[in-house]
């Protein structure tokens, strides 16, 4: 750590991975509703347990990019973060005000919490992914401004990098875009519209930015490839991000009411979509190949080439198999979605974080790299995570494949609930599965306590 | 990579690709607004919609329910639900909820009034009528 004020990185990220262990949970909670409908019920609804689960992956995502930004600013601009203790006060506000926001949603009904935080002044509850209340929309403008502010600050006085700048217009992006979350007319077609400017601009688009900066950033400290050759890449691979995944949300407007041009446009950029990805891949493995030096921390290595492999599969493959409009027609709104959403968000977000995690954590705490018995214990979590998320993938998909023969195809269709027995085998399979992902996790937070001689310094 | 190919090509090509496909979305953003009148049922759109709308999201019906295709995979898709079974059935099955079969999927009693299932089958009619290109491929949705 060669800049005090990084070390606020630390809170943040160990506040993401608490929030990780909460999504899953969750998640494992709704995988049994689905076979055991009844289960926790009127305890914990399913819808409850969903908000939860996405919510808290989307927050601790975002304590992860934060935590990952207030590290690597300081070092790539050369100086200290404007102000740290901003830093941490966002941290704690941030923290408190999730926190409430989910006991929120466990405590009270949802009708309920809506009367309470003021709904009625301004209506945005009750939309997929954009549940919280108004106060906690609210409080993440205010969050994501001071943020910004503090980040901005420093960059603006210090050495700008592509890398910097690439994360700066990613975040200020993200912030940008989650104002649409304000917005929501009556007019249904128009709410589901710009609704998709925050839910697609931001992972089809905008956090790929952040996704692209953070890989560099590490890929430039684990390999010492040069830094021209890096940022280079960095550039192309964002380029066809956006160039791809803007006109790309067109395959959300297939089907909701917008006119039918929109399933060329949508087909035709989505379907040029997993190139990022794919250079994404490429690019790991090629500056890792290069490599100018052996860095201790095998681990971090690890997951860095995980993060290309699993984006190009869950987001660029799963996306690109049920994007264009003649087959989406099929098989919009089923389980192939959630086999995608899966894949996709670990993949591509949950594992760059966790990139950065490996790779900045020991250093936030003195080392260069961990011992090698703890890096042995998060190489085995790695492989239990991905196995298990590549699984579930494809047990989602399968019961997706079925639900849409039986549901949409068959001469005979059956009703929902109908065919939602007849693939409840694939619902057991993955929730058995769900179970070894949890055990994955354990072991990655394990290992963050387990001793031994340090790894020779880089 | 060629050396032809530098760094602040590569970047010109990410501003210059973005601002140009975002300028383009947004302009066709205008396009889709302007016909939307022609299929967004805007027409029908009562203050009866408005107030089941308002119901439909503070019950968070989306955690569970998808309509027009986006929401939860736990449920049935709702958007065409006010054609596979009608207002009565939609008001009954909302009132005699939970069901409390043993293992099945169950779903919250949400004490609505006569008035408040009005609205909500007005709501649900409403998104029924939206042109969704033919979407659901099927009444069971």
């Amino acid at each position: 750590m060669q800049y005090k004020s990084q070390a606020v990185a630390k809170p943040y990220f160990i506040a993401a991975i608490g929030l990780f262990l909460g999504q899953i949970v969750f998640g494992l909670i709704m995988g049994l509703q689905y076979v055991v409908g009844d289960f926790l019920f009127p305890a914990i609804p399913f819808n409850v347990a969903r908000m939860v689960h996405t919510n808290l992956l989307i927050v601790w995502l975002l304590f992860g990019f934060m935590g990952s930004a207030y590290y690597l600013i300081p070092e790539e601009t050369e100086r200290e973060l404007h102000s740290p203790k901003l830093a941490l006060a966002l941290f704690w506000i941030f923290l408190v005000a999730g926190a409430l926001t989910i006991v929120g949603y466990l405590a009270v009904p949802y009708a309920t919490l809506a009367k309470l935080t003021g709904n009625d002044l301004l209506e945005t509850m009750g939309r997929e992914f954009l549940e919280q209340p108004l106060p906690t929309k609210v409080g993440i403008v205010i969050v994501a401004l001071g943020f910004l502010y503090n980040l901005s600050m420093t960059v603006l006085r210090g050495r700008k990098t592509s890398i910097s700048l690439v994360l700066m217009v990613g975040l200020w992006g993200l912030a940008i875009f989650f104002l649409f979350s304000f917005y929501n007319p009556t007019n249904l077609v128009k709410d589901k519209y710009y609704w998709w400017w925050v839910v697609h601009l931001w992972v089809e688009g905008v956090w790929e930015l952040i996704l692209g900066s953070l890989l560099a950033f590490v890929l430039v400290k684990v390999t010492g490839v040069d830094r021209e050759v890096i940022e280079k890449w960095l550039y192309v691979i964002i380029a066809m991000s956006l160039i791809s995944g803007l006109l790309g949300t067109g395959h959300h407007y297939f089907w909701i009411g917008a006119p039918e041009y929109w399933q060329w446009w949508g087909s035709v950029f989505s379907a040029l979509e997993p190139i990022p990805f794919f250079m994404m891949t490429v690019f790991a493995f090629n500056m890792v190949n290069r490599r100018r030096r052996e860095h201790p921390n095998k681990a971090a290595v690890l997951w860095a080439l995980g993060t290309g492999v699993m984006a190009f599969l869950g987001a660029g493959v799963w996306g690109f198999l049920h994007t264009l409009a003649p087959v989406n027609y099929y098989t919009h709104g089923t389980q192939i979605t959630a086999a995608h959403g899966h894949m996709a968000f670990y993949g591509a977000y949950a594992m760059v974080v966790l990139t950065m995690i490996s790779y900045v954590m020991p250093l936030l705490r003195g080392r260069a790299a961990n011992s090698r018995a703890a890096q042995l214990a998060e190489m085995a979590a790695f492989w239990m995570m991905t196995i298990s998320m590549v699984l579930i993938t494809l047990f989602l998909t399968a019961a997706g494949i079925l639900q849409v023969w039986l549901q949409r195809v068959a001469s005979t269709p059956m009703s929902f609930m109908a065919a939602q027995d007849q693939v409840s085998m694939f619902y057991w399979m993955r929730e058995f599965t769900g179970l070894v992902f949890l055990a994955g996790l354990l072991l990655y937070i394990a290992s963050f306590f387990i001793k031994g001689k340090d790894a020779a310094a880089a | 990579m060629s050396s032809a190919f530098t760094k602040s090509t590569a970047r010109n090509i990410f501003y210059g690709g973005a601002v140009f496909f975002f300028l383009l979305f947004v302009a066709m953003t205008f396009d889709t607004m302007n016909t939307l009148p022609k299929r967004d049922n805007r027409a029908n759109l009562t203050e009866s919609v408005a107030r089941g709308k308002h119901i439909w999201e503070t019950r968070n019906c989306i955690g569970c329910h998808t309509l027009l295709g986006e929401g939860a995979y736990f449920a049935p898709e709702l958007g065409n639900v006010y054609k596979r079974r009608g207002p009565e059935f939609i008001k009954a099955w909302i009132k005699s909820q939970p069901t409390g079969a043993p293992g099945r999927r169950q779903m919250p009693q949400f004490h609505l009034t006569d008035a408040e299932l009005d609205d909500m089958v007005n709501f649900l009619k409403y998104t029924s009528e939206i042109n969704t290109a033919k979407w659901p491929p099927n009444i069971e949705g």
